[in-house]
């Protein structure tokens, strides 16, 4: 009885994973999905905003990637296809923005500030190096002489 | 005062921050809007022989709602589109977005229709050449058929108050 029902158990365990759901068909061209997945990697996702069309998994992102691989079967170029992508979404979609007014502070924000940081640092220096070298009047240098003189034990007292 | 500058500047990026937090990421500006609305030709949900395409209404203004009956924020919105209905300012017309036709008919019978008609975009195709990316979302198209408003996420009734009812009636005028 037990061994029966051990054998029943293992002809189980060997049947389950055949009925388990299929894995998704590989792509019937290879060079085509490369393709696909290289341009879905430079679109955004608008659902999950952190991710990009070929990472993720919403409902919309697989329909976007059917259309871009569509629209590559009929021959269309990339910039075609993100022109299409841009046209429904906007920049938004774009993980490298285009240089526009609107985009301008973004890119050359970062610039904008290294040269306000580089040029505070340059004033702050030449502050600085003109604290450490005060100017001495003639009085100064006299009295300096003065003191350095040697023999003169009034003046250190 | 020699901590002044470094002060403001801080100030100023704890302003930036704080108003950056307000912003909701998910309203990204439309390209569409002040666009001619994408021209589709769609089956009716009630009589699925039947086609309906936006050219129907040109020289009306109108509301595209998008919804499906899988989406839970729709279900917030839905009692102020069957008030809209009601007051007969503007048409809504529905776009069933990825939908089943039984359950959409399903859950229009249980919580109301304020469509005139819904048409069917069972594979969303539709929706992509509008830009939807979060169901519910509802397009104001003016009599040249040029899409003059997007709301992107569910209607509130400010937002109905201040936003749609205004920018209808200039456009009716």
């Amino acid at each position: 009885m037990m061994r029966a029902a051990l054998a029943l158990l293992l002809a189980v365990m060997l049947v389950a994973p055949a009925a388990a759901g299929e894995a998704a068909p590989a792509a019937e061209d290879p060079a085509l999905e490369k393709r696909v997945i290289e341009l879905a990697a430079e679109l955004r996702c608008l659902v999950c905003q952190n991710q990009s069309l070929a990472d993720s998994n919403a409902g919309l992102a697989v329909d976007l990637r059917n259309q871009i691989r569509e629209r590559m079967r009929e021959g269309q170029s990339e910039s075609q296809i993100v022109d299409f992508m841009v046209a429904r979404y906007g920049d938004f979609v774009l993980y490298r923005p285009p240089v526009k007014a609107t985009t301008a502070l973004l890119w050359f924000g970062p610039i904008l500030l290294v040269v306000v940081g580089l040029v505070v640092l340059f004033v702050r220096l030449r502050r600085r190096r003109a604290a450490a070298e005060p100017e001495l009047s003639a009085v100064d240098h006299e009295r300096a002489a003065r003191l350095l003189a040697p023999g003169d034990e009034a003046e250190t007292r | 005062m020699r901590f002044a500058l470094p002060l403001g500047a801080f100030f100023l990026l704890v302003t930036l921050l704080a108003v950056g937090l307000t912003l909701n990421p998910r309203e990204v500006p439309s390209p569409l809007v002040g666009k001619n609305a994408p021209v589709f030709e769609l089956p009716r949900l009630h009589e699925p022989a039947r086609r309906f395409s936006p050219k129907e209404m040109q020289g009306q203004v109108w509301l595209l709602n998008v919804w499906a009956s899988w989406c839970v924020s729709c279900r917030d919105e839905h009692p102020l589109l069957v008030d809209l209905a009601r007051s007969r300012t503007v048409p809504v017309y529905g776009l069933n977005y990825k939908d089943k036709r039984e359950e959409a008919l399903r859950w229009l019978v249980q919580f109301g229709d304020p469509y005139v008609l819904s048409v069917a975009d069972a594979d969303g195709r539709i929706g992509i050449d509008y830009g939807v990316y979060g169901v519910p979302e509802t397009y104001v198209i003016d009599k040249a058929g040029v899409i003059r408003y997007k709301q992107i996420g569910p209607l509130t009734a400010e937002r109905i108050k201040t936003r749609i009812l205004p920018l209808v009636a200039e456009l009716q005028r």
